[in-house]
This record gives C-alpha cells, sequence and structure tokens, in this order.
C-alpha cells in the first residue's frame, strides 16, 4: 500500500536567536496516518524540528525559518498563515504532562471553546468522546469535576492528549511524551499512539530507541541539525544505509 | 581538650546572646499588642460603631463616621490599586518578560514600597488637595492606592513567574490567544498568590496615617462624600490620643484595637492562604 504524503519538508533551515543554526536542509516527508518517529542523540534537533510543525518557536524573539513545510499544497512557513488555526490543525503533546488549573471536564473543554462551542450538550459529549478516544474515560468518569492535578502523571498524559484530540486536529506531535512516565503509563501512551494513527497523521520525537521501533511507521534520525536518515522504521533498524544510523540505533553512540 | 571547652563556651555566648536579642524584641511587641488589648477591650463600647462623635468636652458619642470612612477610603484605594497593580504585574511578567524594562520597573517598585508614606500625602496634597483647596476622600484613596500598586505589581509578577512556562506553551499549541492564555490559564494557575498579595496590601494600607492625614484630612461629622474631608480611623486615634480628655483615649484604644484586629485578620488569612498555595 501507498502513503500518502500529509507534510512535506523542502529545503528547511531554521536559527535560533544568534543564528545559532540548528536544522540544516532537513527534506523529508510526513505520511499521513502514519507513526514517524525523529530520532537522534540530545541537541540534534529533532525537539526544533518537531516545533517547527506548529510553529511554537514563533512565540520567542530572533527565530528564523527558510525553506518550506507543506501541508496540503500550503506552506506553513508563510508569514500570512493564521498560527492560531494552524494550532488547533496540528496539536503538540508535551514531555512533562501540561493539565491546566482546572478540572478534568474544563481541561478537554477548554480547547473546544476556543474553537467556539458553546453549547453545553455539545461539550459535555465531545468531552466524553475525547476521554474515551484517549482511554481515559473509564477511569475518570465518576470525577470529571475533580482537578485535573489529582490525576497520576500517566493519567495527566493521556488527559492531555484527550484535550490535544478534542479539537480534532489532523496531525498530533508527541515531543518525548513518556520520558517522565513509569512503564505502565509507557505502554499504555504507546497502545494509544498506535490505535490514533486510524485517524491521525503522528509525529513523535522520542529518547528511546525501542519506543521507536515499536510504534513508528518510518523514522528520521538527525544528528546536529541535519537529516541523516529517512526510511521505513524496519529499514532504519534493521539495514540502514549509513554508517552513523547503524552506530546510533545499535547503541555505538548518543 | 582546652579548644573543644572554648567552643562550647563560645556557642553558649553566642546562642545567650541572639536569644537575648529575640527575647528582647518579642517582649516590646508583646507588651504593645497587650496594652492595646487590655486598654481596647476596656473601652469598647458598642456606641464606638453606632454613634457619631460628640462636641469636645461632652461624654460618650463613638467613632461611626471614621468607621465608615475609613472603610470607603480603603475600598475606594483597593478598587484603584488592584487593577492597576494586577494588570501592571502582568505586563513586567508576561509581555515584558525577560526585557530590561521589566526589570527597570521591578526595582523601581521595590523602591517605591519602602518610600516612607508621609512623602505619597505629601505628593498628593500637592495634586489634588492643593489645586482644589480642599481635603478630600478620594485624595486619600488615591494616596492609599499608590502604596498598595507596588506591593500588588510584584506579588502578582512574582505568582504568573512561578506558574511553569510549558503551561503557557501547551494552551499556545491548543491554538489560544496570548490574552486568553493570561487570563483562562495564567492568572488560575496563580490565582490564590495573587489573592494573598492583595489581602495583604491592603492590609499594609489599613493601618496608615501618614498619607491620610495630609489628604483625607478628618471631619467630626458623618460623611460619605469623597469629594470632601474624610474621617478615618487612624487619623482619629492620632488625634483623639493628643487630645486632652479622657473619654478620647479610651475611645483611641478601643479604635486602635480594632485596626490592629483587622490587620492581623487579613495577615493570618494571607498566610494560611500561601502556606495551602503551596501544600498543592
Amino acid at each position: 500500500m501507498m502513503d500518502a504524503v500529509e507534510l512535506e519538508i523542502r529545503g528547511l533551515n531554521f536559527y535560533y536567536s544568534g543564528n545559532t543554526h540548528a536544522l540544516k536542509n532537513i527534506n523529508l516527508p510526513i505520511y499521513k496516518q502514519r507513526v514517524t518517529a525523529l530520532i537522534g542523540p540530545s541537541g540534534c534537533g529533532k525537539t526544533t524540528l518537531l516545533r517547527c510543525f506548529n510553529r511554537m518557536h514563533d512565540l520567542y524573539p530572533k527565530h528564523r525559518y527558510e525553506g518550506e513545510i507543506l501541508l496540503q499544497g500550503n506552506n506553513l512557513l508563510a508569514n500570512n498563515i493564521d498560527l492560531i488555526s494552524l494550532r488547533s490543525r496540528i496539536g503538540m503533546v508535551f514531555q512533562k504532562p501540561t493539565p491546566f488549573p482546572m478540572s478534568i471536564y474544563e481541561n478537554i473543554a477548554y480547547g473546544l471553546k476556543l474553537k467556539g462551542t458553546k453549547k453545553k450538550s455539545e461539550l459535555v459529549e465531545r468531552v466524553e468522546k475525547a476521554l474515551k478516544h484517549a482511554a481515559l474515560w473509564d477511569e475518570v468518569k465518576d470525577k470529571l469535576h475533580a482537578s485535573a492535578y489529582d490525576l497520576s502523571g500517566g493519567q495527566q498524559q493521556r488527559l492531555v492528549i484527550a484535550r490535544a484530540l478534542a479539537v480534532e486536529p489532523e496531525i498530533l506531535l508527541f515531543d518525548e511524551p513518556t520520558s517522565a512516565l513509569d512503564p505502565i503509563s509507557t505502554s499504555k501512551i504507546e497502545d494509544l499512539v498506535m490505535h490514533l494513527k486510524k485517524e491521525i497523521t503522528i509525529i513523535i520525537v522520542t529518547h528511546n530507541m525501542q519506543q521507536a521501533a515499536r510504534i513508528s511507521d518510518w523514522t528520521g534520525f538527525l544528528m546536529l541539525g541535519e537529516l541523516i536518515e529517512f526510511g521505513t522504521t524496519e529499514k532504519i533498524f534493521t539495514a540502514p544505509t549509513e554508517k552513523l544510523t547503524e552506530d546510533y540505533v545499535t547503541g555505538r553512540f548518543g | 581538650m582546652n579548644h573543644e571547652i572554648k567552643r562550647k563556651v563560645e556557642g553558649f555566648i553566642a546562642l545567650l546572646f541572639s536569644t537575648f536579642a529575640a527575647f528582647f524584641g518579642l517582649f516590646w511587641l508583646v507588651f504593645i499588642l497587650g496594652d492595646v488589648v487590655v486598654h481596647g477591650l476596656g473601652a469598647l463600647k458598642l456606641g464606638l460603631f453606632l454613634s457619631d462623635p460628640v462636641p469636645a468636652g461632652i461624654e460618650g458619642g463613638g467613632l461611626r463616621n471614621a468607621f465608615i470612612g475609613h472603610l470607603m477610603i480603603t475600598s475606594c484605594a483597593t478598587l484603584i490599586g488592584v487593577p492597576v497593580g494586577v494588570l501592571g504585574g502582568t505586563f513586567l511578567a508576561e509581555y515584558a518578560r525577560g526585557r530590561r524594562i521589566s526589570r527597570i520597573i521591578s526595582i523601581l517598585a521595590d523602591i517605591m514600597v519602602s518610600v516612607p508614606s508621609i512623602i505619597i500625602g505629601t505628593f498628593i496634597y500637592a495634586i489634588m488637595v492643593r489645586p482644589v483647596g480642599h481635603f478630600s476622600g478620594w485624595a486619600g484613596a488615591v494616596a492609599l492606592a499608590i502604596i498598595m500598586i507596588p506591593v500588588v505589581l510584584r506579588t502578582t509578577e512574582d505568582m504568573l513567574s512561578l506558574v511553569p512556562w510549558t503551561l503557557r506553551e501547551a494552551a499556545f499549541a491548543l491554538g489560544a490567544p496570548y490574552y486568553k492564555v493570561i487570563v483562562q490559564v495564567v492568572y488560575r494557575g496563580a490565582a490564590t498568590g495573587i489573592f494573598t498579595g492583595i489581602l495583604l496590601s491592603i492590609a499594609r494600607v489599613a493601618g496608615e496615617t501618614a498619607p491620610l492625614l495630609f489628604t483625607a484630612f478628618n471631619n467630626s461629622f458623618f460623611s460619605v462624600n469623597m469629594n470632601g474631608p474624610m474621617p478615618s480611623l487612624t487619623v482619629s486615634v492620632f488625634q483623639y490620643a493628643m487630645g486632652p480628655y479622657d473619654d478620647w483615649h479610651a475611645q483611641a484604644w478601643a479604635a486602635s484595637l480594632v485596626i490592629t484586629v483587622f490587620i492581623l485578620f487579613l495577615t493570618i488569612a494571607g498566610r494560611l492562604l500561601l502556606k495551602w498555595r503551596y501544600k498543592q
């Protein structure tokens, strides 16, 4: 089966303030309804690349993008892109769980309200749907109005995923989503990711090589701001073309 | 061996001096508070709250006018000072985060906190009392508000800075514009802290006399006209304590007790809230 391209990254260069050249001429396709893992040693630029997709860098001064990231023919890096609508199409889940200081229900409803959903009945329905989607419903259905901070770390992370899912994004970005979690919570999140790719495109940055091998379909290996190799996860982990990739995935450095 | 004894003796002396210093300080504090409580309780009568002052030399009367005046001036000061302080703190912690202007304003606010309040009183006298030719409750409220602003501003700034940056990023990542991130997420995270700052700033101005002396002045009659001179508890205490009548002295003691208890209550409430916040 041919994979369809959802995002096309062409000649992407990124500079932080002070002209740090963090990403160097990245060319990469992201396939629709597939999980793409970005791996590489610390400081290689994988998180920087991830944060280009929802223009998170725009929050900070003096950054600079060059090149294109095409989503259905539109360049996400163009100046006239509406960041608010972009970010509701491309959601993000962070390394540490980031529940808002509100109840579980309000956390999920937050994004929906931002998008203009006002009707209470619709909110209730979509909150339930999102929580079920993130496999959290059974654990929280009796305490929807309790503080989100009462949940465990793993539950908080699934809450945050549910919050991102509630606005029905086309793409979900994960920035090392399990690095702060225990093994059981980690496997729940991994199951969830595998399940979610039936509907949405997922890009995940991970330090955990086994995780990349387990859950991704495509893998990109970055080092020092360059994309060294991109291919199917199977190929990257069993028969990489580049010597550097092989050294990294076999644990010889990193 | 000798060395060890010497060190023990030194340690003992240090302990002795610091304990003495602590008790010396505490003694006066307890003395003052105790004195206020003993004299104040003795003079506390229902009439103090219910009747207005009577002409000097005549027994009886109360300070109803001063209670109401004090409440009005302090409330107006809060209504002016809190929004300015909270919004200013928001500017420093959010919109100007990390900029030089933010640091400069922060430092200026810190200096403002320790400016003697009488200077603020005379300043307001010059710009709000002199030009119109008479004292006013508004002038008093503005003077107190100016004392409140740096306190509220700095607490707000500190409390907002404590909200993790990742929380803001998470809200941005959902497509929220900055003002919604601040109002709906950051303020909620910092609400208890900001509220505590507000309570403590009210406590700070509720006991001020000097800035009111030059602005709201005093009024022996009941008045709710903020455009005219207005009585306040602290100024009344000042005036009555200096007066020649025993009855005035008694009322001054009782008023002192009421202000002290009010401030104590606000301060304790503030501390409890802070403690509760950090437990979360």
